[in-house]
Formats: structure tokens, C-alpha cells, sequence
């Protein structure tokens, strides 16, 4: 069950990758929107760091969007 | 404003003094020969987190990126915090009052009946840094690399990282690929206690007690590495969306018990002092874990406002499974307050399952497992956090913030059956928390 969850989740930018130069996409000249601060991917660097910090000292899980890292013996 | 333009000044000097570059006294855009070079820009926060009755910490953080000629990104990242208070020692509450010994040894702290025991002793001040270089190495490829140094009073951090990141369809597509590699030595305060031993509880002024107390120790000092992998893959889907995918593979080898964590050993279900604890024991888990986590992120930007909303599912070889569905929705303000601002309410939920080792109590006269921690962080648990963040435009573009965040956390039985009068106690205590967040970028 899980690793079929996980195929499918792992399979699916492939799909999106393959499928990506028909129809997904846009011109250069289309990224207003997505040239925003708001629309980036990592929007608040600082507040990640934090967060990642606060997290990964208080739960069993860190990472995931970036490196899990070592870096504290946190309590 | 002539503050901030001197307080960036100041920065700029310092970083490039830091860094031996020449153009120390370069704080604004230039233009050479076609391709720009930007000033240094600062990200600088203090953040404040409190648990009620518990652990309190405050973080600052000064990020400073500049951008040189051709797309090279430079990122150097300073970070201090310091942290107070309070942290659960695994053992279980009782209906009487109980005795540990500190983790220094010298000294002995009590609970109250009915509590949960928490040692108060934790005090220690962290600086961090971190450095980062990004730069194209080929049309489309871009690589980056960086380190990681951070020292604690009992811990030493230091990592290294790479990623190679390649675009395609018009920039529509990028595939990376990253490595971490961390090496933490951990000191603590008390040298390290061996696994299963009993906690010594006793007078501390005696003379035999240091004798004793070391003959629960097996070292001062002990390390472990961890590994990363990291795949992603980014889809700009239309104008107003793109999506991020990741795996990641995480090894993590060497010394991974807390060496502050006990549990309690308590009489058995048919003993007439059932669930009171005869011996506190120090913890023990494997020395290796591998970690492996999907992520998946999307952003759309409706007619105003954007939806930054994302999940991630961790799964490892301690049996720990666990989900997180994380968003933000920033919602512009317009000129409402006569400056350009925004709200952000923040959403995040999260629930993971206990590993396999983990107990909230052992048994006394039960064979000991292999592994056993009563660490709630690694027991079955819910958390909530709920937040609003204000954003407003101030002197030349620069952004300040603000966030509030409620955190709570909610350690749930995994399927123990509790012997006498631990059915009478909170094996499960809830914990909240307050987090506080001041944001300048100039």
C-alpha cells in the first residue's frame, strides 16, 4: 500500500515532465505573476530557517523540502 | 531612513572586510559592461519561541545575498539563539513526589506528585553560520555549494553541501540534484551515560558519589554523520501556478540516543504498587536511521492573493511514519494603512506515528528490549500551528513583519496499557506553545 503511494507520487513529476513541453508551461513573456517574490518556491528564507529549526527539534521528521541536516543537539 | 542606509552600510563594509573584497565601500548597483552586479541585500529577524512551563528560546538570524556579475549568488547566513528551561526527562508522572539526579551529575532536582518530570537545567547559546555559492556552470545547468558550522556549548556541527539544478522547456522545467554531508560531535554535560544503566540517586556530597556517577558513564564525548539526497523536480504549470516535487534519502549513523532521557521502570499490572516506578533507566536507540521523505509544493496566485500550500510524507527505518500539510495564503492589504501591506494566515498540521522502540514506561521484571526511548518526540503525537504574519512596504522598499504563531503539540497513547496508578496520571501531556517573529529585509 505504501510503496504504492510512493511510486505513484514519485512517478508523477515524470509524467508531468513528459507531458510538460505540450502542454504545460508559458512563454517568457507570461511570468509576470510568477516573477513575484510571493510566487517563489522558498518565499521566506528566514521564516523556513526557523521553522526547520523550531521543527526539528520538537518532531521525529526534518527535511523534505530541503536537507535534513544535523546541526543541533536541540531540547 | 539615513539609519537603515547606515546600518546597511555598516553590514556591507563588514561582509566585504569578512570576505577580503575589495569594493568594500560598494553599497549600491553597478553596471558593468552589460551585467549587473547588485548590492547587498539583508534579511534580519529575532524570533521568540515559549512553551508554557517548558523550554523558551530566542533566535536571531542576519541573511546577507549579493548577486554578482553573471547570476553568481553569494549567501552568508549568521545565526544566534539562546535556550532556557525546561525539557521532560522521559520519566512517567507519579502520584508521589520523585528524586533524579541532574545530567551533570551534581545535584538533584524533584517533581511534584502528579507532574511530569522535567529537568530545568538546559541552558545553552548556539551560533551558527552558513555559506552558500550559486553560479551557472553551463547554459541551463546551475551549481551550488556550501558549508555549515554551528557550535553549541556541548555540540559541534559541521556540513557540507552541493546541487546541480538543470532547466528546460523555455526554463518551464528544472531536475536537481543535491548532497549534505553533516558531522556532529556531541559533548554533554555529564559525559555520556550508558545504555539501560540506572539513573545513581543519591547524596552527591559523598565521597564515594563521583566514583559511583562514573561508573554510569561510558565516555565524554560521541559523534554521528548524516548523509542526504535530494531530488527535486519544478514545473511552472501556467501563468499563475508552478509545483515542486522532492525525494529525499537521508543515512544518519552514530550516536543517536539523547543522553539526557530516561525511562521508568514500574511494578507490574499485578503488583500491589502497580505503576510506581522502581528505577529510572538511561535510554538507548540505534545507532543508525535512514529517513525517506516525498514533498510536494504548489503555489497559484488567484487575482490577488497566493496560496503557498505543501505536503510531505516521512517514512524510516525506526517505523516512524509521518505527514505534514503546510500553507500559507497572502492576502495583499493594498495601501489600506496608507503602505503597501499584506496578511498571511498560516496552517500547519502534522502526525506521526511512534517508532518501534519507543515506550512511555517499562516494566519491572519484563526482559529489556534492544532499544527503548520515552522520548514523547519520538512517540505517537499531533501538531497543530496556526499563525498570522503582517507584512508592510517602509523606507525604499524594505519589508517588515510580523508573525504570531500558536504551536501545539499532542503526545497520543500508542496502544500501552497502563498499570495501576499510572491510569491516575497524564502520560500524555499537551504542550503549547507561543512563536514570535520580527522581520526587516533591506
Amino acid at each position: 500500500m505504501m510503496i504504492k503511494e510512493i511510486k505513484l507520487v514519485l512517478l508523477l513529476p515524470l509524467i508531468i515532465g513528459a507531458t510538460g513541453c505540450v502542454s504545460l508551461g508559458v512563454e517568457p513573456w507570461q511570468r509576470d505573476l510568477l516573477a513575484k517574490d510571493e510566487m517563489s518556491l522558498n518565499g521566506s528564507g528566514v521564516d523556513s530557517a526557523l521553522d526547520d529549526h523550531i521543527y526539528f527539534s520538537k518532531e521525529a521528521s526534518s527535511g523534505g523540502k530541503g536537507f535534513s541536516g544535523g546541526g543541533c543537539g536541540c531540547n | 531612513m539615513k539609519t537603515n542606509t547606515n546600518i546597511k552600510a555598516a553590514l556591507t563594509i563588514a561582509t566585504a572586510a569578512l570576505l577580503g573584497t575589495s569594493n568594500a565601500a560598494q553599497a549600491e548597483t553597478t553596471s558593468t559592461a552589460g551585467v549587473e552586479e547588485s548590492a547587498w541585500e539583508f534579511d534580519s529577524a529575532f524570533l521568540f519561541y515559549s512553551e508554557v512551563d517548558r523550554v523558551s528560546a530566542s533566535e536571531a538570524i542576519i541573511n546577507a545575498t549579493k548577486t554578482f556579475a553573471d547570476d553568481q549568488v553569494l549567501n552568508l547566513k549568521l545565526t544566534v539563539d539562546v535556550l532556557t528551561g525546561a525539557s521532560a526527562n522521559g520519566a512517567v508522572a507519579q502520584p508521589n513526589v520523585q528524586t533524579f539526579t541532574r545530567p551533570s551529575g551534581n545535584g538533584q532536582y524533584t517533581i511534584t506528585a502528579g507532574d511530569t518530570p522535567l529537568d530545568d537545567t538546559f541552558h545553552d547559546t548556539r551560533v551558527q553560520l552558513n555559506g552558500q555559492w550559486t553560479q551557472l556552470i553551463a547554459p541551463n545547468y546551475t551549481a551550488s555549494g556550501g558549508v555549515h558550522i554551528s557550535k553549541e556549548y556541548d555540540y559541534l556541527s559541521l556540513g557540507i553541501n552541493g546541487n546541480i539544478a538543470f532547466d528546460f522547456d523555455r526554463k518551464n522545467s528544472t531536475f536537481s540534484a543535491g548532497f549534505s554531508y553533516f558531522q556532529d560531535t556531541f559533548t554533554p554535560e555529564g559525559r555520556i551515560p550508558k545504555p539501560f544503566t540506572s539513573m545513581l540517586i543519591g547524596d552527591s556530597s559523598s565521597g564515594s558519589w563521583d566514583d559511583d556517577f562514573s561508573e554510569t558513564r561510558i565516555g565524554s564525548e560521541d559523534t554521528k554523520t548524516t548523509t542526504d539526497i535530494l531530488l527535486g523536480f519544478t514545473q511552472v504549470i501556467n501563468r499563475r501556478m508552478i509545483s515542486q516535487f522532492n525525494y529525499s534519502y537521508s543515512m544518519v549513523d552514530g550516536y543517536l540516543t539523547d543522553p539526557f532521557k530516561i525511562l521508568s521502570v514500574v511494578s507490574d499490572f499485578n503488583a500491589p504498587d502497580s505503576g510506581i516506578a522502581q528505577d529510572y533507566i538511561y535510554e538507548s536507540r540505534p545507532d543508525s536511521r535512514i529517513k525517506q521523505s516525498i514533498y510536494a509544493q504548489s503555489l497559484y496566485h488567484f487575482e490577488h492573493s497566493v496560496l503557498d500550500i505543501s505536503y510531505r510524507y516521512m517514512w524510516d527505518d525506526w517505523k516512524i511514519t509521518s505527514h505534514t500539510i503546510d500553507s500559507r495564503f497572502r492576502i495583499p492589504l493594498g495601501d489600506t494603512f496608507g503602505r503597501e501591506s499584506y496578511i498571511q494566515p498560516h496552517f500547519r498540521f502534522y502526525q506521526q506515528s511512534a517508532a518501534e522502540f519507543y515506550q512511555p514506561f517499562l516494566i519491572d521484571g519484563d526482559t529489556l528490549p534492544a532499544y527503548a526511548s520515552a522520548d514523547y518526540r519520538i512517540g505517537e503525537m499531533t501538531t497543530f500551528t496556526v499563525g498570522l504574519k503582517y507584512g508592510l512596504l517602509v523606507n525604499n522598499g524594505d519589508d517588515l513583519s510580523f508573525r504570531l504563531e500558536y504551536y501545539r503539540q499532542i503526545p497520543t497513547n500508542a496502544g500501552f496499557d497502563e498499570p495501576g496508578v499510572l491510569n491516575d496520571v497524564d502520560l500524555y501531556p499537551t504542550i503549547d506553545a507561543i512563536i514570535g517573529q520580527v522581520t526587516y529585509s533591506f
